[in-house]
């Protein structure tokens, strides 16, 4: 047998991320993994699977909990979880409200979308993580193209464009002091059709909301919301039952439904290849307050 | 599918954000939501047509400025190639994004405004590329369309960067006349230049054969992390997890493990699929051997018969990459080297190279940012290393400062020896 000694794409980036989930559980006392029951952070648990295998994760894995959460995901985050065998940790935005460190907004675009990332910098805090996996990929939006593999963050979470450490070859610093910590971003390389084609090849399942199904909506922003107990209508906007699936998967409150018939991987594939709107343009409403909406954020401390 | 890595290098005014703007552009990767902003911004900025620059200038002070400041990473394909462009800054005091982006590369592509010729940071960007041992390196000559389209220009620029990359150890270089803001031997070739009988840059990057740049001759395997599963499944698992950075290995293959120099068989090569028959680099695996010696992270398996340099002294060629502070003889860093991790002290700088004229300032007691030049290291422990120029992985290093923890050099090693 002769062997080209070739990796397909693929399995370049699959190698690539195992490799940086590896690097990380040497070096960080206290990693976790950020797990919000979408494509990506399923993909990403697979990959931390296949890093330490046959041995478990070797740390927890923690939700930032909206409150206003598809039933459907929550259902599959617990099973996940069970399956895998790991501690979940959940950091709750409604307990952030209760406790008074933030302030639900008001009117009928309230979101709990930015009141995360309190919820999250406490849960750090509070846990004294040093490492947190996400999974935010260069190819979702322009602030995201210029982020690290490992993304520094000072004392206040805070992430400085200007000054980031240059990352080269696959050797990566992850030296830090006492209260300062690193976001990690093992799929930095893989683009929105990569995560799809990686599910199919691998046979992952993920949740159903993904699929075309029937689903009460409504038209804001160019975009179909789900009708639910966490929004308020605006004059104008009827709800009328849709066959739509999820391209993302956020709060309820502010991510939006494409219209769709597919039903399988092989036709989301499809649609994927073929359509002609960003991911997050097409479902975020979190990402249209402005062009740097999103540099905005994680300045702040956003994932 | 194969996936090629390129770096772009070049100034705002060599119209480099355009040229990716453009092959974004016409290999459908841009959406139309990205469009209609660019649209809107364009409009806002008073530009006359759609500015295709400002799809990869993404921060705020970009825009603001009009400049690139980071590294930015873009992603493409086609039917035959995925593509994942490092799309660099071109200005001097950028030198440190370019290294950065050029790391990882396959390719690397030079912009050149065709006015002008080769100037001071075509120089540069080519001597670059040569020092991060990028295989390839293409030389578009842009804005064609602004010289008429005259093939005595492009001859020109070619004759004149020819004569200077003759200085450089270049392997691959081709020259490709464009116009990125025409669209001209970008995807298709182009009607206007009839003269010009190779390839469009598109086809160039589907086509050129990268497959043999990587090394799978020596087998190096550096251990990154150590499976222990606490679990009474797989109580007396020990496998060593890490990341093959040249050559194969396969079960029954007897190797090396350094710095101990115990020799023992591979039992199997794992894979959260099961054992495979074997593996080569970039795969990242788990090796099992037969003997139970201690091994952990840092150390590095090899073949018996063929084994990396081991030493605590290196002669290394180092880029600064801050302007915190300067190297000098005597500066003590921490080093990260493959999976190892120790600290070093500059014992002697010996020269600063002038990245223009290439000439080798002996007199030079300090680099400062964006500087390059040839240093020699002693590091607290040993290092299991090859040339830079036979393995990118194991011949590159980071050093860092210990009391900011900024990563303030990149280094590629020359060879052992104080």
């Amino acid at each position: 047998m002769t062997t080209t000694y070739e990796l397909s794409d693929l399995d370049q980036i699959e190698a690539e991320s195992i490799h940086i989930f590896r690097e990380v559980a040497a070096e960080f006392e206290r990693p976790c993994l950020l797990f919000s029951g979408g494509k990506d952070s399923i993909v990403m648990l697979r990959l931390a699977e296949k890093a330490f295998s046959p041995a478990r994760l070797p740390f927890p894995m923690m939700h930032i909990d909206t409150g206003h959460n598809f039933p459907e995901v929550l259902e599959f985050r617990d099973r996940r979880v069970a399956e895998v065998g790991v501690r979940l940790v959940v950091a709750s935005v409604q307990q952030s409200i209760d406790d008074g460190r933030v302030t639900e907004e008001t009117g009928p675009r309230a979101s709990r979308n930015r009141l995360q990332t309190t919820t999250l910098l406490d849960a750090i805090e509070e846990h004294r993580f040093d490492a947190l996996f996400g999974g935010a990929r260069r190819d979702e939006e322009k602030a995201r193209a210029k982020e690290r593999v490992y993304s520094f963050r000072d004392e206040f979470g805070q992430w400085d464009p200007k000054n980031q450490r240059p990352e080269l070859w696959n050797l990566y610093n992850g030296r830090i002091r006492q209260g300062e910590h690193i976001r990690v971003f093992p799929i930095s390389n893989w683009t929105e059709l990569d995560i799809w084609e990686y599910i199919r090849r691998e046979d992952i399942e993920i949740p159903s909301i993904y699929f075309a199904h029937e689903r009460p909506v409504f038209e804001r922003d160019g975009m179909w919301l789900s009708d639910s107990e966490y929004v308020t209508l605006m004059d104008g906007e009827e709800v009328a039952t849709r066959r739509v699936r999820y391209r993302t998967v956020g709060d309820m409150s502010c991510t939006g439904a494409v219209d769709s018939a597919a039903t399988t991987l092989d036709e989301v594939i499809e649609e994927v290849g073929a359509t002609r709107i960003t991911e997050r343009g097409a479902t975020r409403a979190d990402d249209r307050v402005s062009e740097a909406a999103m540099e905005d954020r994680k300045k702040e401390g956003y994932f | 599918m194969e996936l090629l890595r390129f770096a772009t290098a070049g100034s705002v005014d060599d119209g480099k954000s355009t040229l990716i703007g453009r092959l974004l552009y016409d290999t459908k990767q841009i959406f139309q939501d990205q469009l209609e902003a660019i649209e809107r911004t364009s409009l806002q900025m008073g530009n006359e047509y759609t500015n295709l620059a400002l799809l990869t200038d993404g921060l705020r002070a970009e825009r603001e400025q009009g400049i690139t400041i980071d590294v930015a990473y873009r992603y493409f394909a086609t039917p035959k190639r995925k593509f994942i462009i490092a799309d660099t800054p071109g200005h001097i005091q950028y030198t440190r994004n370019m290294v950065t982006g050029a790391s990882t590369a396959d390719l690397a592509l030079v912009l050149i405004d065709a006015r002008n010729g080769v100037v001071e940071q075509s120089r540069r960007h080519a001597f670059l590329a040569s020092l991060l041992r990028i295989p390839h390196l293409v030389v578009c000559v842009n804005k064609m369309d602004l010289v008429g389209y005259e093939q005595e220009a492009f001859e020109k620029v070619k004759a004149e960067f020819r004569e200077f990359a003759m200085k450089l150890d270049v392997a691959d270089l081709t020259f490709i006349p464009v116009s990125a803001l025409h669209g001209d031997n970008i995807v298709d070739r182009s009607p206007n230049t009839p003269w010009y009988e190779g390839a469009s840059l598109l086809h160039h990057l589907e086509e050129v054969h990268i497959a043999s740049d990587r090394n799978l001759i020596d087998a190096r395997f550096p251990v990154q992390y150590v499976i222990r599963p606490q679990s009474d499944e797989h109580h007396d698992y020990r496998g060593y997890a890490g990341t093959i950075v040249g050559g194969v290995f396969k079960p029954g293959d007897e190797v090396m493990v350094l710095p101990s120099g115990f020799t023992s068989t591979i039992a199997s090569v794992d894979t959260f699929e099961g054992p495979v028959d074997e593996a080569f680099a970039p795969m990242a695996v788990t090796i099992r051997l037969t003997d139970d010696i201690d091994v952990s992270r840092g150390d590095m398996i090899c073949r018996v018969g063929n084994q990396p340099m081991v030493g605590q002294d290196i002669q290394a060629m180092v880029c600064w990459l801050t302007e915190a502070s300067k190297l000098t003889a005597r500066t003590k860093l921490a080093i990260k080297h493959t999976t190892k991790a120790a600290r070093v002290m500059v014992t002697d700088l010996q020269y600063r190279l002038d990245i223009n004229t290439l000439h080798r300032d002996e007199s030079a007691d300090a680099l400062a940012l964006n500087e390059i030049g040839r240093v020699t290291l002693r590091c607290t422990q040993p290092l299991f290393f090859d040339e830079y120029r036979r393995n990118r992985a194991t011949g590159s290093f980071v050093l860092i400062d210990e009391t900011t923890n900024a990563t303030v050099a990149a280094g590629m090693i020359i060879g052992a020896g104080a």
